[in-house]
């Protein structure tokens, strides 16, 4: 074969390429993101004119011709609407949420005890912090303070009544302080009642099974308001007649029955992720069911699931601000009840006090998130690739 | 099982033996929580009859036949105050249905953009997408309703300033007044037409599949099924003579007469339900298509398809079975969600069966109609959804 008379073997060098453009540059960086192809120049184009159009308006509005401080309505109100503001002026309403933001926070709790929820607040920062930071020993003992004697010591001192505290009804509480007993008590009951439905769930008695499978379905089915509109409405029905039930203790019934149902399928898709051999394994041990489920499957199962376990504490945290439809009042609610407050009505009164209410629900939902984030990464044994 | 009873006899048992048989317990635990079940339902029962019985309700559902006396200020079927209760909760039950339908289809198409958005190469389009995500998903729903309804009331005019659009629709803060389209005699005709033509596509498309199968020659389906569709009612109706005539509204000094009308509260609710779903429906998506494999692309590149091929026969039929069991369970969401419409004074189900409890006192029998109808929905969405996951499935052999 004649190897010198293939056409298609180059017989001369090719001249050297120009080095391909830098993609560490702002220019190269800006080429390969932003404009790397036609179909990309056009998007950014798009997204770019949307930001001029939107975002000026938006910053004018929240910050730059928003009202900082003042004593009541005038501030926030144009001259024929008997304010201060000139004609046509629009802005947020600051000044509301600052004068406001006691009341936000603890709802109608007596001036003079508001010490009692702050206390209460620090003693939660601090027991939550250690056992949030992965590295602090003792995890079970604060885990024990925290789940068990923080919440007594919560209810008596919020409460009182005892150890000579004034007694604070439960009508009289709201704000954020509501938000986050609900979520709590929520948090803290759904998660072992949550375990032992799931648990109930794969079980192989039938009736056990039947049981949980028809709590869990009926209530994963309905809407929460409906659920909480039951606990108003038909607990006190449920009752001997005479006994009373207190409004908020129906209201975290209600919180905490729901959450329950969906933390049980959340478990229950960590529990099928557990392979047979590990229960065989542990049973082949001489362990035994509860055992076996305590100290083998669910530590692996519930390490499993935690994004799903912070997503619906994040779903229950958000979802507490449907008891402001059933005369509570949390955060959305106290907001909501300032809407008719005299002294602060105002057009931008009720815009600016829901930007407020959702960016304080924003930063506990977005940390918790970020949180899950960290755990995911920090619990994951599995071999890197 | 065998072996096991040769070692202990069943003569030989003893009342230890039976506690430690797994068997035995399982049947005593079962006995004693059906037990514990039938008596607190029966302590419940009891108390609940009577407590109904000393504030003197009377139980059964004769009350749905009743007079409402209500108002409901939108509705898909006629209603007046002096409808029953039951035809009051059917118009709640429709309404929910409306706002659901219509919140799951937009919210599908947003999320579907945000979702394709935040997987661009392109940083700023990621970038917006990923921030619209982090904001709505974490944010009530709830306030997000609130702030439509306020946002969208302040800003709209009163009715005597109402915004002229084309075609005699009027928009003020009493919602969007439009004309009501009344259908003539005849027009039962264009509904059959249209049924037509959705057969008439199904078949034609069966037989396009075959024959390409067959022969390798395609046909274009989607173009042929559109005409048909489009073009079978309006020939009906044109055949017809038009039977169509519009009642228009006319804006008054308080208030607009006439014409049909969209409220705000519809509006605030179905914007905020969609926003807030296409959030999580945006995830869902992404996380589907992530959960394709790279290797699945790459291979269809090396045969030769073009990327949006690539996309529509290899990469989303793939991505879908991963979407589907999540996606069923955020139009859940929604469905429940739009329970929330009673906050702003939405007429759906939740809100007229609360007041239909609110007016007969009848709250067993209000809260359980509700209760079955939203499982009934669920049930009837999740069995749809299973349905499709199981065409969708991937099939082993």
């Amino acid at each position: 074969m004649d190897i010198k008379n293939l056409s298609y073997v180059r017989s001369d060098m090719l001249n050297a390429q120009p080095a391909p453009l830098s993609t560490k540059t702002v220019s190269g960086w800006v080429r390969t993101n932003l404009l790397a192809t036609p179909k990309d120049t056009i998007l950014t184009l798009v997204a770019v004119v949307l930001l001029i159009w939107v975002l000026p308006g938006i910053l004018d509005w929240l910050f730059f011709n928003a009202v900082w401080s003042g004593a009541n309505r005038s501030v926030c109100t144009t001259v024929a609407q008997g304010g201060i503001q000139p004609e046509g002026w629009k802005g947020a309403c600051w000044a509301f949420v600052g004068d406001r933001f006691q009341q936000f926070m603890f709802g109608r709790y007596p001036l003079e005890e508001r010490w009692r929820p702050m206390v209460v607040a620090a003693l939660f920062v601090m027991l939550l912090v250690p056992l949030l930071i992965p590295k602090l020993p003792r995890k079970g003992l604060t885990a024990l303070l925290f789940f068990v004697v923080f919440p007594v010591v919560a209810f008596f001192l919020l409460h009182g009544g005892v150890f000579g505290l004034d007694e604070v009804e439960t009508p009289l509480w709201g704000g954020l302080m509501v938000t986050l007993i609900l979520s709590f008590v929520g948090i803290a009951v759904s998660l072992p009642v949550g375990i032992l439905l799931a648990l109930g769930r794969r079980s192989k008695m039938p009736v056990i099974r039947m049981l949980c499978v028809g709590f869990i379905e009926i209530i994963r089915g309905v809407p929460l308001i409906s659920v909480l509109f039951m606990a108003n409405v038909m607990l006190p029905l449920f009752l001997p007649t005479g006994w009373t039930i207190d409004n908020f203790l129906r209201a975290l019934v209600g919180v905490a029955i729901f959450a329950s149902a969906y933390m049980a399928e959340v478990i229950r898709g960590g529990l099928q992720a557990i392979p047979k051999g590990q229960t065989e394994g542990s049973e082949s041990l001489g362990l035994s069911y509860w055992q076996t489920m305590r100290l083998v499957v669910l530590p692996q199962a519930i390490k499993l699931v935690i994004p799903g376990i912070v997503n619906t504490f994040i779903g229950l945290f958000k979802d507490t601000s449907l008891v402001s439809i059933i005369g509570m009042f949390d955060l959305l609610g106290i907001v909501r009840l300032n809407f008719t407050d005299t002294t602060w009505i105002t057009p931008v009164t009720p815009i600016t006090g829901l930007i407020f209410a959702g960016f304080i629900f924003w930063l506990f939902c977005f940390g918790m998130s970020r949180y899950s984030a960290f755990m995911e990464r920090h619990l994951d044994t599995s071999y890197k690739r | 099982m065998t072996d096991h009873a040769a070692i202990a006899p069943s003569e030989a048992r003893t009342l230890r033996s039976y506690a430690y048989d797994p068997k035995f317990r399982g049947i005593f635990y079962q006995v004693l929580t059906l037990l514990i079940v039938l008596v607190v339902g029966w302590w419940i029962f009891h108390n609940t009859t009577e407590n109904l019985a000393r504030s003197g309700t009377a139980s059964g559902y004769g009350f749905l036949r009743g007079r409402a006396g209500f108002d409901i200020g939108q509705s898909l079927i006629a209603y007046t105050s002096d409808s029953t209760y039951g035809r009051a909760i059917v118009v709640g039950f429709l309404n929910t249905m409306l706002v659901a339908i219509l919140g799951i289809f937009t919210a599908t198409i947003i999320g579907f953009i945000i979702g394709l958005g935040r997987l661009s190469r392109n940083w700023l389009v990621a970038k917006l997408c990923t921030l619209y995500v982090e904001v709505f998903r974490n944010i009530p729903v709830l306030l997000i309703i609130f702030f439509w309804y306020k946002g969208v009331l302040d800003s709209l005019p009163q009715v005597r300033d109402s915004i002229a659009l084309p075609f005699n629709v009027f928009l003020n803060n009493r919602g969007l007044a439009f004309p009501n389209p009344i259908w003539g005699e005849g027009a039962w005709v264009i509904p059959v037409a249209l049924l037509v033509a959705v057969v008439a596509t199904i078949v034609i498309a069966r037989w396009a599949k075959q024959r390409q199968a067959a022969t390798g020659k395609q046909f274009h389906t989607i173009w042929t099924g559109a005409g048909l569709v489009i073009g079978l009612p309006i020939l009906a109706f044109l055949i017809m003579g038009a039977p169509l005539t519009f009642d228009s509204p006319i804006a008054g000094r308080f208030n607009m007469t006439g014409g049909a009308r969209i409220l705000p509260e519809f509006v605030a609710l179905y914007m905020a339900l969609s926003l807030y779903t296409a959030s999580f429906i945006a995830e869902v998506i992404r996380a589907g298509i992530r959960g394709v494999a790279k290797g699945q692309s790459e291979a269809s590149f090396a045969l030769g398809l073009h990327p949006s091929h690539t996309t529509r026969l290899v990469v989303v039929p793939q991505a879908m079975r991963i979407i589907i069991p999540p996606l069923t369970s955020q139009y859940l969401n929604l469905t429940k969600n739009s329970s929330l419409g009673v906050a702003i004074g939405f007429p759906e189900l939740f809100s007229t069966t609360s007041t239909t409890l609110n007016q007969t006192g009848q709250a067993v029998e209000a809260i359980s109609i509700m209760l079955t109808v939203y499982l009934a929905i669920s049930i009837a969405t999740s069995i749809f959804m299973n349905w499709f996951n199981a065409k969708m499935a991937l099939v082993e052999r």
